[in-house]
C-alpha cells in the first residue's frame, strides 16, 4: 500500500497527490511514469511522474477525472493509499543543452511537461514555455512553469484567459515570427517538447515539421504491465512498432503515426463507459458526473 | 509377448486408465471454472493400482526434478496419502501445479512400461489428486495445515530472486529449507508469474496457486510486489543491499507478433495481453472488476501451443460463437499438451492446420477479417519438425473481429539490458551454465524460460532447484 501524504485540488477535474514511495522517487526522472491500481478489483492505468523528492521520499501524480480509475482516485484523501504504485517506468526524457527549448504543455499534460521543463532549464536551455487549456478554470501549474521558463505563453481554447485557441495554433504564429525576424532565414529553436492529448501533439508536429525543428512527444497509450510484457500501448514509430512502456514514452514526432494512437486509444471506450456507469449507479452518482 | 514382463505385470495392464471426471464441455465454455474435476479416493486407489513397481523406474527418468513416482504410487496404493505427498515434495514443491500443467505425456509417463502396450499410468492426476487431497482436509479441518500462520526464520546470507514464476519460487524455497534468507521481487502486484498471468483459471485455479504460494513463504521466503528490478534498483543496488547471490528468473514477457500488415489494428492481442487481462487482472468479470477485454463473435487465435489453446479456449468463454485456431504445421507437431487439444476439440474450437496468417484485414480501424494461406510439410528443420511451407495460390479469407496472437515470446530485455555485461545469446537469453545456471557475471544465477526460451513450468523449477544448490556452493566456498 502506498500511503498518499498530501492532496491538492487543482482545478474541479485535476487533482495532484504527494504519494510516499521513497525506492520510486530515489530513482525517478523526469519523463518517467508510474502504473497504479487503486484497489482489488482495480485497472492497471500508467500516470506520469509529475515530480519527486527525494530526500522525503516522495513522488507526486496529477490525474484528471475522466473515467471510473480517475474518479475513484480523486476520491481518495489524505492518508488514504493506493493499492499499488509501481516504477519508475519508461525512459527518462533526454537532458542536455540544446539552446533555446520550446516546451509544450496541453491540459493534464501540463503536469508530465513541468519536471521535464525544469530539468531543461537546469541544463542550461532558453526555455519558452506555452500552456493551454479549455479554459482558464482549468489550466494547472501556472505558477510553477512560470518559475522554470524565460518566456512563458499561455492558451485557452474558449479564450478566457491569453491566446484565444489551440497551442498549436500560438505555436505556428510564434515560429513565423521568429523565422521572419531573421535575417539568415534559420529558426532559431534547437527544439520542441509537447506533451498533452494526442491530438494536440499530432497537430505540434505538423506545425513544426515543415520548419524541421526536432519535435519529441510523450504518448499516452493504453497500457497493462508497463514492462513490455503485453504490447497493449503499441504504437508506430517511423513505420516500425514500438511499445511505449519501454520503448518511449517519448518518441520523434514526426515519425509517430498519431492516427493509429488515436485509434488505438479508443478500444475501450464502450466498455469504460459500461464500467463507469455501473460504478455510478451502485454510488447513486448523478450521470452527468 | 514381450519378453521381460511377468504374468502378473500382465494382469496389470489389463485394468483401464481411470479416466479424469471433468465438466460437460457445453457447460464449461461457458464457465471459468476447472474443466477437470480431479480423481476420487476411489479412482486414485484404482490407478495405483496399475502401476507394476517396475525394479527399474523408467518413469523417474522422465521426470525433470527426480520424483520417486515408484514410491509415492506405492504409497498411494497403501492409502498413505499423507506420505505419498510427503515423497513428491523431496523433490516437487508445487505438486498441485505440477500435477495439473506438466505435460506428463511427455515425461514421466512416456516412459512408463505400461504404456509399451497400454495407457501409462495416470501420474500426473496422482500427483495432483494427493496435493488437492491435503488442501480441502486442511481447509475442511481435517488435518491440521503443518505450515499455516509459520513462518520460519532463516539467518543465513541474503539471496534476491528476480521474478516469482515457477523457477524463482523453486530457488527461493530451496535456499530457504537450506537456511538462506530469500527475497523475491517480482514486478506485477500479484506473485507466480505464468501461474498467475498467463495460466487460465479453467486450467489453473488461481486459489491453489495461491495457496502454493503461501507455502512457499511459510518456510520463510520474503515476497516483494510491484518491484521492477532494473528500474526501482539495480542489480548493483541489490549486491550495494548485502545480497550474496541473485537469481534471475524474470521468464519469457515479451510477445512476439508475426510482423504482418494489420497487426496494430483495434482487436488484435498477444497471447500475453490477452491472457494477462482475463487472468491476472480478471477481465472476465468486467464490469465488476475494472480491467476490460475485447468480447466479440468470431475470433482467430494464430499458434500452436499451450498459449495458444488457453487462449482460444478463454475467448469461447468470453462468449465468443466461433473460435479458430490457425496453426502452421500438422497436430502432430502441436506443442501443446495432448489433453489441452482433446479439451479444445471438445469445447467446439475449430482447428484451421497447415494453415498461416499473412494478413490482417480492418474496417473502421477495427479488425475484419484474417487472410491466411495453407502450408504442405517439407523436409525436417532444425527442431527436428518438418518445416511448413506455402501453397501457392491457396489464399482464403475468415471474418473474424478478435485474434489474438499466441505464436511464442520472448525474453523480456528490460532487466537484462540494465546489466550491461551480462552475456545474451543473440535472441536476447541469458547465457548460463547448463546444470548451475551460473552466468559470466559474478554472484548472478539465472534459470527459467530467460534462459531456455519459453519451456514448461517443470523444467523451469528443475532449473531454480539446481541454481539453489549452486548458488549454497557459491556462497558458501566463495568460489565462481
Amino acid at each position: 500500500m502506498y500511503k498518499i501524504i498530501k492532496k491538492e485540488r487543482l482545478t474541479e477535474d485535476k487533482d495532484r497527490f504527494y504519494i510516499k514511495a521513497p525506492l520510486i522517487a530515489e530513482k525517478a526522472r523526469a519523463g518517467q511514469f508510474v502504473v497504479i491500481r487503486i484497489n482489488e478489483e482495480g485497472e492497471r492505468i500508467p500516470l506520469t511522474i509529475a515530480d519527486y523528492d527525494r530526500k522525503n521520499g516522495i513522488i507526486s501524480i496529477v490525474s484528471m477525472r475522466v473515467g471510473k480509475t480517475t474518479t475513484l482516485l480523486s476520491g481518495l484523501k489524505q492518508g488514504d493509499s493506493i493499492q499499488d504504485v509501481v516504477g519508475p517506468l519508461g525512459n527518462a526524457s533526454e537532458i542536455k543543452n540544446f539552446g533555446k527549448v520550446i516546451c509544450i504543455g496541453g491540459g493534464v499534460g501540463i503536469a508530465t511537461m513541468f519536471p521535464i521543463t525544469r530539468e531543461l532549464k537546469r541544463a542550461g536551455n532558453y526555455i519558452i514555455s506555452i500552456i493551454g487549456a479549455r479554459s482558464r478554470d482549468l489550466l494547472i501549474l501556472k505558477e510553477e512553469m512560470k518559475n522554470v521558463s524565460d518566456e512563458l505563453y499561455i492558451c485557452s481554447d474558449d479564450g478566457s484567459q491569453g491566446y484565444h485557441g489551440f497551442v498549436s495554433g500560438f505555436l505556428k504564429e510564434y515560429l513565423d515570427k521568429d523565422l521572419s525576424g531573421r535575417t539568415d532565414k534559420e529558426i532559431s529553436i534547437a527544439r520542441v517538447v509537447a506533451i498533452g492529448p494526442a491530438q494536440m501533439m499530432a497537430a505540434v508536429a505538423e506545425v513544426t515539421r515543415p520548419y524541421g525543428i526536432k519535435t519529441i512527444v510523450s504518448l499516452n497509450s493504453i497500457m497493462v504491465d508497463g514492462t513490455g510484457m503485453c504490447g497493449a500501448c503499441r504504437v508506430e514509430v517511423g513505420g516500425k512498432t514500438k511499445f511505449v512502456c519501454v520503448d518511449g514514452p517519448e518518441f520523434d514526432a514526426h515519425q509517430v503515426n498519431f492516427d493509429l494512437l488515436l485509434s488505438r486509444q479508443k478500444i475501450y471506450c464502450n466498455d469504460e463507459g459500461v464500467c463507469f456507469d455501473l460504478y455510478k449507479h451502485k454510488c447513486k452518482l448523478p450521470y452527468n458526473n | 509377448m514381450t519378453e521381460g514382463i511377468s504374468k502378473k505385470e500382465l494382469k496389470k495392464e489389463k485394468i483401464p486408465r481411470v479416466p479424469m471426471p471433468e465438466q460437460d464441455p457445453e457447460k464449461r465454455s461457458g464457465n471459468f471454472n476447472e474443466v477437470t474435476l480431479g480423481y476420487t479416493e476411489e479412482d486414485a486407489l484404482r490407478e495405483a493400482s496399475r502401476c507394476i513397481q517396475c525394479k527399474n523406474p523408467k518413469c523417474i527418468k522422465g521426470c525433470p526434478v527426480g520424483i520417486d513416482i515408484k514410491e509415492f504410487i506405492r504409497l498411494i496404493g497403501e492409502k498413505k496419502f499423507d506420505e505419498a505427498l510427503e515423497k513428491i515434495r523431496e523433490k516437487n514443491g508445487l505438486p498441485a501445479i505440477c500435477g495439473r500443467v506438466c505435460p506428463q505425456e511427455d515425461q514421466c509417463e512416456k516412459e512408463c512400461i505400461l504404456g509399451i502396450k497400454d495407457d501409462p499410468v495416470a501420474i500426473g492426476r496422482l500427483e495432483r489428486y494427493v496435493a488437492d487431497r491435503e488442501m480441502k482436509h486442511i481447509a475442511e479441518g481435517i488435518k491440521e495445515c503443518a505450515w499455516s500462520g509459520v513462518t520460519k526464520k532463516c539467518t543465513k546470507e541474503k539471496v534476491a530472486v528476480i521474478g516469482s514464476g515457477p523457477a524463482g519460487l523453486v530457488c527461493a524455497a530451496e535456499l530457504a529449507k537450506m537456511g538462506y534468507q530469500a527475497t523475491i521481487f517480482e514486478a506485477l502486484h500479484k506473485p507466480g508469474g505464468v501461474l498467475v498471468y498467463g495460466i487460465p483459471e479453467f486450467r489453473l485455479p488461481k486459489e491453489i496457486v495461491l495457496k502454493e504460494i503461501e507455502y512457499v513463504k511459510s518456510l520463510g521466503v520474503k515476497i516483494e510486489v510491484n518491484m521492477v528490478i532494473g528500474k526501482i534498483l539495480t542489480i548493483d543496488d541489490l549486491f550495494k543491499n548485502g545480497f550474496m547471490a541473485i537469481f534471475v528468473s524474470t521468464g519469457a514477457g515479451l510477445p512476439y507478433f508475426m510482423g504482418i500488415p494489420g497487426e496494430n489494428l483495434n482487436g488484435v492481442y498477444s497471447a500475453n495481453e490477452y491472457l494477462t487481462r482475463s487472468n491476472l487482472m480478471k477481465a472476465y468479470k468486467f464490469p465488476e472488476c475494472d480491467t476490460p477485454i475485447v468480447k466479440r463473435l468470431h475470433a482467430a487465435v494464430v499458434g500452436g501451443g499451450n498459449v495458444a489453446l488457453d487462449s482460444a479456449r478463454t475467448a469461447k468463454r468470453l462468449g465468443a460463437k466461433k473460435v479458430y485456431l490457425i496453426y502452421r504445421r500438422s497436430e502432430e507437431e502441436m506443442p501443446a499438451r495432448d489433453e489441452e487439444i482433446e479439451h479444445a476439440r471438445e469445447e467446439g474450437i475449430e482447428f484451421q492446420l497447415l494453415t498461416n496468417p499473412v494478413e490482417i484485414i480492418g474496417k473502421d480501424g477495427w479488425v475484419s477479417k484474417i487472410r491466411c494461406i495453407r502450408m504442405k510439410l517439407g523436409e525436417p528443420d532444425d527442431s527436428g519438425r518438418r518445416r511448413p511451407l506455402p501453397v501457392e495460390g491457396s489464399e482464403f479469407e475468415i471474418e473474424i473481429d478478435v485474434v489474438v496472437m499466441a505464436i511464442g515470446q520472448g525474453p523480456n530485455p528490460l532487466l537484462a539490458s540494465s546489466i550491461p555485461d551480462l552475456n545474451l545469446t543473440r535472441w536476447g537469453n541469458i547465457k548460463a551454465e547448463a546444470v548451475t545456471g551460473k552466468t559470466n557475471v559474478r554472484g548472478v544465477f539465472a534459470g527459467g524460460d530467460i534462459v531456455t526460451g519459453a519451456a514448461t513450468v517443470i523444467l523451469a523449477m528443475g532449473a531454480g532447484k539446481s541454481a539453489a544448490a549452486a548458488i549454497d556452493e557459491y556462497i558458501r566456498t566463495g568460489v565462481w
